[in-house]
């Protein structure tokens, strides 16, 4: 067996007998989701209808109603919800195993995650486009009586449009006439194109140009000659035009042009170094999540919202 | 030490960097103490839009993230939901991500049916969910709301709903706020939103690190408001649980507060390790090796 081995089969047998020792043999276990059925009614329809939700609740709660009546069925374990948590926690391990080293269980759980996200996709591309977009606007009477209660439309034969058009895409699929295909590929594009050339042109373009045009010596009513504004907007406008300096290359960056050129670099340099720590908070703030989420929901090592006996 | 950190097998780093996370979210969660935090202008500049709203305000709350950014953006939109409830506006919810909607009954979960139970739904709050479409879609509602949504997410018609008679379009709400972690979100919500309608549409967002930067050219004309990451929230989190928490503020108010704590830890060490290797790239440069 080698070091790595030995290291992985340490540490897996390690964390196993923890696990076992803690689900054994401490108090209240650990990894556990309980739920309080909450009873709903509907007064909106003809019958008086009725039926029982169940929600999230704490483990406190359910030791408490179970110490004030222990025949109470209100509050009660939930088994699918506890399988959910030991799930996750368990992959999440076994993804970030792959920080060690590859390994056949970060591979299961990478599958596992690609499956499920193809699916879930599709189910809900056709419960949020296919049925009320399409079906639901052809022919919302059909609809409304399986699918959309609530649907208060009347039938729109424009949308046989998108009908044919995404029967024409799925054509790629077919062994022969696949350039039926690019006829609504190229719409989607055109208008994708379209649509976003000028959301770009009006906030970005001409809404930066807009942002851009500031007052280099700042003078307010109230207290007069504002400094630390004035240095702001110089500091902005410099940056801005210095940095389009740079990335204009029919002029070669000697002289007062490469100066200016490099004093752009700077402040391109200055941005991505924000960007970079941005970036870092962002990903640190997901691990301690996932490491918040083994540590108090699946270990019970900790309870920082007092949810817990 | 150069020998030694030269050929550092980077393992070394992940258990470093996994202990740094770990050891203060132990120890805050144990003790119950954070860092404090002080408000910046933009976090500030949030607050006050939400603050400036009165009584049954129409505010819309687009929760355009999924689980995967939960832990930034989730207790961004726990103080969102908390700061409206407290100033009785009323709330829409939407969703341009398709598991929006369930980080918005989450949010509703965790903050008005605890602590708001009197608010009623379809009259003081509605989850109007998910549309597929990402900027197409408030590209059409941006004129007209019912031109996609018919039912909120429950199905129920948007007809049956009170709180919905006067709304027409986003230009009728006073307020937008977007939690956003990506495309769709905040920058197509001030591209189609604010943009064209500068007058009628406000929007304040909070977004995750890695959008931050990219949204801050819109600040102040098209976005008055971010609140960016981890920081954001706990900031805007202290803003909100000073004016509201009251004297022993519910820890749930205060996850972004304790999240901070790992940040602080985890970037002295980030900080130390470009320390580091700056120092063998000077070392190396300087001895005449390859770098």
């Amino acid at each position: 067996m080698n070091r790595e081995t030995l290291i992985s089969v340490s540490l897996l047998a390690v964390g196993a007998i923890f696990i076992i020792g803690r689900v054994l043999f401490s108090e209240y276990g650990m990894g556990k989701a309980y739920v309080q059925a909450v009873e709903v009614r509907s007064s909106g329809s003809e019958e008086d209808l009725s039926w029982t939700k169940y929600e999230s609740t704490t483990q406190r709660k359910y030791h408490e109603a179970v110490k004030k009546d222990p025949d109470q069925n209100d509050y009660q374990f939930s088994l699918s919800r506890t399988l959910g948590i030991w799930v996750a926690a368990l992959f999440t391990l076994f993804i970030l195993s792959f920080l060690y080293k590859d390994n056949p269980l970060y591979k299961i759980a990478e599958s596992v995650v690609v499956g499920v996200s193809a699916a879930y996709w599709m189910v809900v591309g056709f419960w949020t486009t296919i049925v009320p977009n399409l079906l639901g606007k052809l022919s919302p009477g059909w609809i409304k009586s399986w699918a959309m209660p609530g649907l208060d439309t009347e039938a729109e034969l424009l949308y046989l449009v998108p009908l044919v058009m995404g029967v024409m895409l799925l054509w790629r699929l077919a062994p022969q006439g696949t350039w039926i295909s690019r006829w609504p590929l190229a719409f989607i594009i055109g208008t994708t194109a379209g649509i976003r050339l000028i959301g770009f042109l009006h906030a970005d373009f001409l809404g930066q140009i807009r942002n851009t045009i500031m007052s280099l010596i700042v003078i307010t009513p109230e207290t007069g000659f504002d400094l630390w504004e004035s240095v702001k907007n110089i500091i902005i406008v410099i940056g801005v035009l210095s940095s389009i300096v740079y990335f204009f290359f029919s002029i070669e960056h000697k002289g007062y042009v490469g100066k200016t050129a490099k004093l752009g670099i700077w402040f391109l340099m200055i941005t991505f170094g924000a960007a970079f720590g941005y970036t870092v908070m962002g990903r640190i703030a997901l691990l301690a999540i996932r490491i918040e989420f083994l540590l108090n929901d699946w270990l019970w090592l900790i309870d920082p919202s007092n949810i817990r006996i | 030490m150069y020998e030694f950190l030269k050929d550092l097998d980077k393992r070394w780093i992940f258990l470093l960097m996994f202990l740094c996370v770990t050891i203060p979210i132990y120890v805050i969660a144990k003790t119950g103490k954070s860092f404090p935090e002080v408000p910046t202008v933009l976090s500030e500049a949030v607050f006050q839009a939400v603050e400036d709203l009165g009584q049954g305000d129409p505010v819309l709350l687009s929760f355009d993230f999924d689980p995967a950014s939960e832990g930034e953006l989730g207790p961004m939109a726990t103080a969102f939901v908390r700061h409206c409830a407290e100033k009785k506006v009323k709330m829409y919810f939407m969703a341009l991500w398709p598991v929006g909607p369930q980080m918005i009954d989450d949010a509703i979960a965790k903050v008005i049916h605890s602590d708001f139970p009197s608010l009623v739904y379809g009259e003081d709050y509605v989850n109007l969910g998910f549309k597929p479409g990402n900027e197409g879609v408030i590209k059409v509602i941006v004129t007209d709301m019912r031109e996609l949504y018919t039912t909120d997410d429950i199905g129920t018609s948007i007809n049956d709903i009170p709180m919905m008679k006067n709304i027409h379009s986003v230009q009728d709400f006073d307020l937008v706020i977007n939690v956003s972690a990506g495309y769709a979100g905040t920058k197509e919500w001030v591209q189609y939103g604010s943009t064209p309608y500068p007058d009628k549409i406000k929007i304040v967002a909070g977004c995750t690190g890695v959008q931050a930067p990219l949204l801050y050219p819109y600040i102040p004309n098209q976005l008055p408001g971010l609140l960016g990451a981890i920081k954001g929230a706990a900031e805007y989190e202290k803003l909100v649980i000073d004016k509201y928490g009251g004297n022993d503020p519910d820890p749930k108010y205060l996850e972004a507060k304790r999240r901070m704590g790992p940040q602080l830890v985890a970037h002295l060490l980030i900080i130390l390790l470009i320390i580091l290797a700056n120092y063998i790239y000077f070392v190396e440069k300087k001895s005449g090796v390859s770098v």
